[in-house]
């Protein structure tokens, strides 16, 4: 680079006047087959890129994204899921030793330890040797990790029911008149709690299209039937009757 | 004619030795994929770094609709999903982009662990590489939350609440996370805010800097 005395520069900046060479390097000398990374190898890099892509999109449409419906953070009964990623942590969880008394176990000091040697790997496997099988510690405790994922990921999946979980995430579309005055009271009772503010089922079966009739409905409001309690209905007859008339009228 | 522009500009600013310093680096031949098979292992870097690009441009398409209240977040994803015109595609290539990115850092990740290459002199490069980790699942958790659906809710709930069982810094993280006592309407703008502004810029800046210390170090040499 030129320097000191003699420099020109463009106008009053600081520009040097004198231009460069605008030429690639020369790597016919470098060794064995390197290659130019600007354009012949970015080239290549994107045909990979294209080829990924296509794979990519071909997903992409083959499976649309998956949205559930609208949140309802009072609904009791759903099972929740965390997305695929976070399976194995979620399943580590449910484990006696790592869950209750022990939960940190499970939320922090395995995570913890795991994220830190991965963090500080560097300091952890300090030998210039970099061949997996002449450092079998490392080696082995990351295929342990790696397992260890893979099982958790795979219990996690096996384990969920995967029915209920399209079941209760599935969108409804409204047919329920709420500005029925059964549904009011439907509303201000516990039911609501249990069957779902679609009718459409919790905890509690869906109401629509039961096909009892409403004196069954109001027998079973105040009598209670299986796993339902009795006494879920606090109020007076005429409501009840109300209540159950626009039940029985839900058709699916 | 575009020659001339070049030149033009360069007169004035004098950028040719900064795109010599982007264009000149070599690809030695053990991890050219074009003489050595086994090289597409060196791919899911790169894959990583295109999946970004494309997470970015998506999502920047995405916010275009999208209203991160309670109110109409669902409604807003809903209409982009079914009425848009390929609100479906978009929606999609962000939704799978977001696994994908996790494979493919994850390939990279045991990629550069297995040939040992953290080593010295990479050391730091590899710190930055496990925060960039970080930084992703950071990205895929919070924007879990924002189509504020049955999921979406339920898994920051439980999220949140893992985050709670740790001593000390569990409860701030929680008052941090959800702003409040509950999931609400304060929890969705706090994560779009994060998912959109804090950690995209976190993870430019930690891209940015694993690239110029590769650029500078060079590829790890062959086994
Ligand atoms: C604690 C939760 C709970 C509450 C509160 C509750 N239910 Fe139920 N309900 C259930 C369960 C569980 C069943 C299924 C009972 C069985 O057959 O085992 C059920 C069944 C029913 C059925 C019969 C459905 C069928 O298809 O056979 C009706 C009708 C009904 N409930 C109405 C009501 C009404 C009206 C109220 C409010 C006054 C109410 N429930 C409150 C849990 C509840």
């Amino acid at each position: 680079m030129h320097r000191g005395k003699g420099m020109k520069f463009v106008g009053d900046s600081r520009v040097p006047a004198e231009r460069k060479p605008n030429v690639p390097k020369d790597y016919s000398e470098y060794p064995g087959k390197t290659e130019a990374f600007w354009p012949n190898f970015l080239l290549k890099e994107w045909m990979v890129g294209a080829v990924f892509l296509i794979g990519y999109l071909i997903l992409t449409v083959s499976h649309e994204s998956p949205l559930e419906r609208k949140a309802d953070p009072t609904d009791a009964g759903y099972i929740p899921l965390p997305d695929w990623y976070f399976l194995f942590l979620y399943q580590l969880l449910k484990y006696k030793y790592a869950a209750g008394d022990y939960v940190l176990i499970g939320t922090i000091v395995i995570p913890g330890l795991a994220f830190g040697a991965l963090l500080l790997a560097p300091w952890l496997d300090r030998s210039p040797e970099r061949r997996p099988s002449r450092r079998p510690v490392a080696t082995g405790l990351m295929l342990l990790a790696l397992i260890s994922i893979t099982y958790l990921t795979w219990e996690s999946v096996v384990t969920h029911d995967w029915n209920k979980a399209a079941q209760q995430g599935k969108i409804i579309t409204s047919k329920v008149d709420k500005k029925d005055p059964g549904y009011e009271i439907f509303k201000g009772q516990s039911c609501i709690g249990c069957h779902g503010s679609e009718l459409s089922g919790g905890s509690g079966p869906s109401l629509i299209g039961t096909g009892l009739k409403p004196e069954e409905i109001m027998k079973i409001a105040r009598k209670g039937r299986g796993a339902m309690p009795a006494n879920a209905f606090k109020g007076n007859d005429a409501d009840l009757k109300k209540l159950a008339t626009f039940i029985s009228k839900q058709k699916k | 004619m575009l020659q001339k522009v070049y030149d033009w500009v360069d007169e004035r600013l004098d950028i040719t030795p900064l795109w010599r310093d982007v264009a000149d680096h070599e690809v030695p031949e053990h991890v050219n994929p074009a003489h050595h098979f086994s090289a597409f292992v060196y791919c899911f870097g790169g894959l990583t770094f295109f999946i970004t690009v494309i997470q970015i441009l998506s999502g920047m398409f995405l916010a275009m609709y999208y209203a991160p209240d309670i109110v109409n977040a669902w409604e807003s994803v809903y209409y982009l999903q079914n009425q848009v015109a390929f609100g479906v595609i978009v929606r999609g290539m962000h939704h799978w982009g977001a696994s994908l990115v996790i494979v493919m850092m994850f390939l990279h990740t045991l990629r550069v662990f297995f040939q040992g290459a953290y080593k010295k002199p990479r050391e730091l490069n590899w710190v930055v590489g496990v925060l960039i980790f970080g930084v992703m699942l950071g990205l895929g958790f919070t924007g879990y939350l924002l189509p504020w659906d049955m999921k979406a809710v339920f898994a920051t709930k439980v999220g949140i609440q893992i985050a709670e069982t740790i001593p000390v810094i569990g409860p701030i993280a929680k008052t941090f996370l959800s702003s409040g006592e509950i999931i609400g309407a304060q929890t969705l703008t706090r994560f779009f805010a994060i998912h959109v502004f804090f950690l995209p810029a976190a993870l430019l800046a930690l891209m940015g800097a694993h690239f110029i210390m590769i650029r500078k170090q060079g590829i790890s040499g062959p086994l």
